[in-house]
């Protein structure tokens, strides 16, 4: 097959595809059934918590599946499932403190920039540029370091350093949304900026914004979970899915895997809920335009 | 610009000692108490006495000269310290690299020029692997091939160039798997991309044939955004490689980094946290000088706009 | 006119291409021939198929396209080609494009770009091909062709990298030059200087050109015919000389007619009410210029009319002999 009429079969075959990208696309239900699925976890984990996760039966270390408890007993003898879905609270709320903050930080930066432009915009990226340097991961551990572990250093360092990033996409967005011809229509009007900064600005590029909060919840939760398991995050006993999977890591060699294992599952699960979900509106938002 | 940007992290790793809860010597002292005289010997080797901006100076000169401080915990001279754990934490980031490279450019490549079912299915797997956590992919793989099939040791470093490698493997694997992904989506997006170009066009027409046209119009072409998103990944690896070193008790700079945070060792934290940093940065300005070389209608630093 | 010593015949082309979900008609039952030596200009608007009739020829169409229809060429049939047949045939017939910037490779040498054909098919060796593109570029009128290999794309102005994309056409020595609004993207001085050494260049070498450009003054200034097209149809083929005083189709006179002149004073500037139809919107039932004509009546809209022969040229216009010679500036704006 020549490239061009591998590419052109290509260009028919999305069409097709993406005609199916409308809302009820598999692509995009199968995702939001999972992440609400987690949601309701998150919220009413105590009560769907078959036994009391933090009580340990000291008799029961690392033991399978038996006898009521589905998933086994982990390294200090507490039932796996119930810490499950217990930690989803804490490894779901962490991501969303993340995502909430960088998005509005990062969306009223962009508009800012892009609607003042000249020295506004040239100090605003020049200073996201610098904070370009921080992975966000070194952030987080320098933090904890820092102030101590626990679930706000980290959560605000990520935020730190994501937001340049969420704020250099969304003032390209900004600058293209600007240059619309409705915006000089409204300026000459007599508007605001402030006004058709919020009235206008921000509600056309809603679709993006949430393309990229979704995406950016499940970067987030991801660094988290890897923040908490190395013990700088959530701190144990509380249960959390970063957190179980490094307090059952000496189950895999032990051949108990299933602790240390369930909780990475459930991380993943959620986070490519996340990626395709974010994946999916940003195409559909990228189509729009 | 990057240049600024690594004196700007500079600083704030420096000020950290000021920004943690108490005054300077207590967060230097990481929560211990320390006999009076020490304390006075903390006082003049970070020279306390001086106003902010001094301080921070005479940080970075010692730092640039090698000397980054004394750790708490082992009394011994952080510069000692990290240079007996650089060789594990580099080599990992290599291995990784090339793991990444080689398999994210391939599958991109193969993806990108043939539409149909392969390019579903690689489409799919790099979806699921970027959303995999490093530590996550860790243990599955220990679970596996470590304890399972034996076939690698799930920890430490191992002795010797080859065992060395050996017990590289699984973390090496564990680092790409999830930034593979990103590597074959940008390859494959500009594979895709480079192919409808009508210069791609106008070689056809002039009768060359597929594979050359595919070698010195589209790869060589898409060589460039190719080339950026792989540096910035193996930029990036430099941070994740910490999780992974733990995971494995490899005795590199990202494990030592997360003890001494959790320990409150602040010299050591801030002299790694430095070292990588400047390591992510200098990664970056290889990766805009390769740009400028592969792009001939760029300048050296036009690649951020 | 014997159909043996045509050098490009296209019977009844017809290609279809996927657009919006279906295929839809481009080019409709498009025929013409070319002799040896021979240049004929393709004029049309946007949408008219002039593009798409080059592409065919040269077998560049998108990936996708239904094709019917012959294309002849030197007698053999063009869309069974294969390997090494499709090969010389390529070296045969040279296109050049209307945007040379997006159509040369931005990360190569321009001497990479010239040589790249005869080293890889011809088998010449870098340095013949190298000698070969300087004496070529010596034709275009670039006199530092060595330095110039040297350089990159974006080094060189839009008019001196068409003619690059002349002189590369003509490396391969070919019987074929299929011109796409080679002047469309450059400054009217420019404009002048390509047509130019076009002109001078195919009658040097014998080398029989298609140029297809919107402009039907151009094409009648440096072609001996002119065949116009509307909405993927042939509508009109006539003498180039004989094009502007005569037109053969309603057409071909409001566009000569639409083109603002130095020599008269208008009111207005005229124009043909309505918007150009590609072949797929034009319906199958009356002729498809007749919403616009000003000329239109009953008969036009019964059938859709075949192309016939006239006063030496070929009309599509069913009121044709009715009309020649009362056509001229009377298009309505």
């Amino acid at each position: 097959m020549s490239i061009a009429a591998g590419t052109a079969t290509t260009v028919a075959r999305r069409r097709a595809w993406s005609g199916a990208q409308g809302l009820t696309s598999p692509g995009i239900v199968i995702p939001i059934v999972v992440i609400a699925a987690a949601t309701i976890v998150a919220i009413f984990g105590p009560l769907l918590a078959p036994y009391d996760p933090d009580l340990p039966d000291l008799s029961q270390f690392f033991v399978g599946p038996a006898g009521g408890h589905l998933l086994g007993y982990d390294g200090q003898g507490r039932d796996v499932l119930s810490r499950l879905l217990v930690g989803a609270r804490t490894s779901m709320i962490g991501p969303l403190a993340v995502t909430v903050l960088c998005m509005s930080t990062g969306s009223l930066l962009a508009v800012a920039a892009a609607w003042r432009g000249g020295l506004l915009d040239t100090v605003l990226s020049s200073g996201l540029d610098i904070l370009f340097a921080f992975p966000g991961i070194l952030l987080a551990v320098l933090s904890a370091a820092v102030f101590g572990a626990g679930l706000i250093a980290p959560v605000l360092a990520l935020s730190v350093a994501y937001t340049p990033y969420v704020a250099r996409v969304l003032r390209g967005a900004a600058l293209r949304e600007r240059a619309q011809q409705y915006v000089a229509a409204l300026e000459v009007q007599g508007a605001s900026g402030v006004a058709i900064c919020f009235r206008h600005l921000l509600p056309n590029m809603a679709g993006l914004i949430v393309a990229q909060a979704t995406t950016l919840f499940g970067y987030a939760m991801v660094d988290l979970a890897a923040i908490s398991y190395l013990g700088l995050g959530v701190q144990p006993p509380t249960a959390d899915w970063g957190v179980m999977v490094a307090e059952n890591q000496q189950g895999i060699i032990q051949g108990y895997p299933i602790p240390s294992l369930a909780a990475g599952i459930c991380i993943v699960l959620v986070v490519v809920a996340f990626n395709i979900l974010g994946e999916r509106l940003y195409e559909r938002s990228e189509t729009r335009r | 610009m990057l240049i600024v940007s690594l004196l700007v992290a500079s600083f704030v790793i420096f000020a950290a000692i000021y920004l943690a809860p108490g005054n300077p010597l207590a967060a230097l002292s990481g929560g211990r108490t320390i006999p009076p005289d020490s304390l006075r010997i903390l006082e003049q080797r970070y020279h306390l006495d001086q106003p902010f901006f001094v301080q921070y100076w005479y940080w970075l000169g010692n730092a640039l000269h090698g000397n980054l401080g004394i750790s708490i915990t082992l009394r011994e001279n952080v510069s000692d310290l990290i240079a007996s754990r650089i060789s594990t934490t580099a080599g990992l980031v290599l291995y990784a690299s090339i793991l990444i490279i080689a398999f994210g450019v391939a599958l991109g490549v193969v993806s990108g020029l043939r539409p149909g079912i392969l390019d579903n299915t690689v489409l799919v797997i790099t979806a699921v692997s970027a959303s995999l956590p490093a530590f996550v992919a860790a243990i599955v793989l220990i679970l596996v091939f470590a304890v399972q099939l034996q076939w690698f040791p799930s920890l430490g470093n191992g002795v010797g160039f080859f065992d060395q490698v050996r017990h590289l493997t699984l973390p090496a694997v564990a680092l790409a798997v999830s930034s593979l992904a990103i590597v074959a989506r940008v390859t494959r997006a500009a594979i895709r991309e480079e192919s409808r170009r009508e210069h791609v066009q106008t070689a056809v027409s002039r009768g060359i044939p597929t594979a050359q046209l595919i070698r010195r119009h589209v790869l060589r072409n898409a060589a460039i955004p190719i080339a950026t998103i792989s540096g910035i990944t193996v930029a990036s690896l430099i941070a994740l490689a910490a999780v992974v070193e733990v995971v494995f008790g490899l005795g590199g700079l990202g494990a030592y980094l997360v003890k001494s945070a959790q320990s409150k060792d602040l010299a050591v934290v801030q002299g790694i946290s430095l070292l990588l940093v400047t390591a992510f940065v200098a990664v970056n300005v290889l990766v805009d000088f390769l740009y400028a070389v592969l792009d001939p209608r760029v300048t050296l630093g036009s690649r951020s706009q | 006119m014997s159909p043996s010593a045509s050098l490009l015949e296209v019977e009844s082309l017809t290609v279809r291409l996927p657009i919006e979900g279906g295929m839809r008609e481009v080019l409709h039952g498009v025929s013409l021939e070319i002799r040896p030596g021979e240049s004929v200009g393709l004029v049309g608007e946007s949408g008219s198929g002039k593009s798409m009739t080059a592409r065919a020829i040269d077998r560049i169409l998108p990936p996708g396209a239904a094709v019917s229809g012959q294309i002849r060429f030197g007698g053999r049939d063009v869309m069974s080609l294969g390997g090494a047949d499709l090969k010389k045939f390529r070296g045969e017939v040279a296109m050049i494009f209307q945007d040379p910037r997006a159509h040369t490779n931005p990360v190569r040498r321009i001497g990479d770009f010239m040589t790249e054909a005869l080293c890889t098919n011809q088998g010449v060796s870098k340095q013949d091909a190298s000698r070969r593109a300087v004496a070529l570029l010596k034709d275009v009128g670039i006199e530092d062709g060595e330095r110039r290999l040297h350089q990159y794309p974006h080094e060189l102005s839009g008019g001196l990298l068409q003619r690059v994309m002349i002189a590369t056409a003509l490396l391969t020595k070919p019987r074929l030059l299929l011109a796409d609004e080679p002047t469309t993207a450059l400054d009217v001085t420019t404009q002048a200087e390509v047509v130019g050494i076009l002109d001078t260049l195919r009658s040097d070498l014998g080398l029989a050109m298609l140029f297809i450009t919107h402009n039907l003054e151009l094409a009648a200034a440096i072609c001996d015919r002119t065949i116009v097209m509307y909405a993927g149809q042939v509508v009109e083929v006539r003498q180039s000389n004989r094009l502007h005083d005569e037109p053969l189709h309603p057409y071909t006179a409001a566009l000569t007619a639409a083109r603002p002149s130095i020599e008269r004073t208008a009111p207005r500037l005229l124009a043909i009410a309505g918007r150009p139809l590609s072949a797929f919107e034009a319906p199958e039932t009356e002729c498809a210029f007749a919403p616009r004509c000003p000329y239109a009546q009953d008969v036009c809209r019964r059938a859709r009319p075949s192309l016939v022969e006239l006063d030496g040229g070929m009309t599509r216009c069913v009121r044709a002999s009715d009309l020649v010679g009362h056509m001229e500036l009377s298009a309505h704006g």
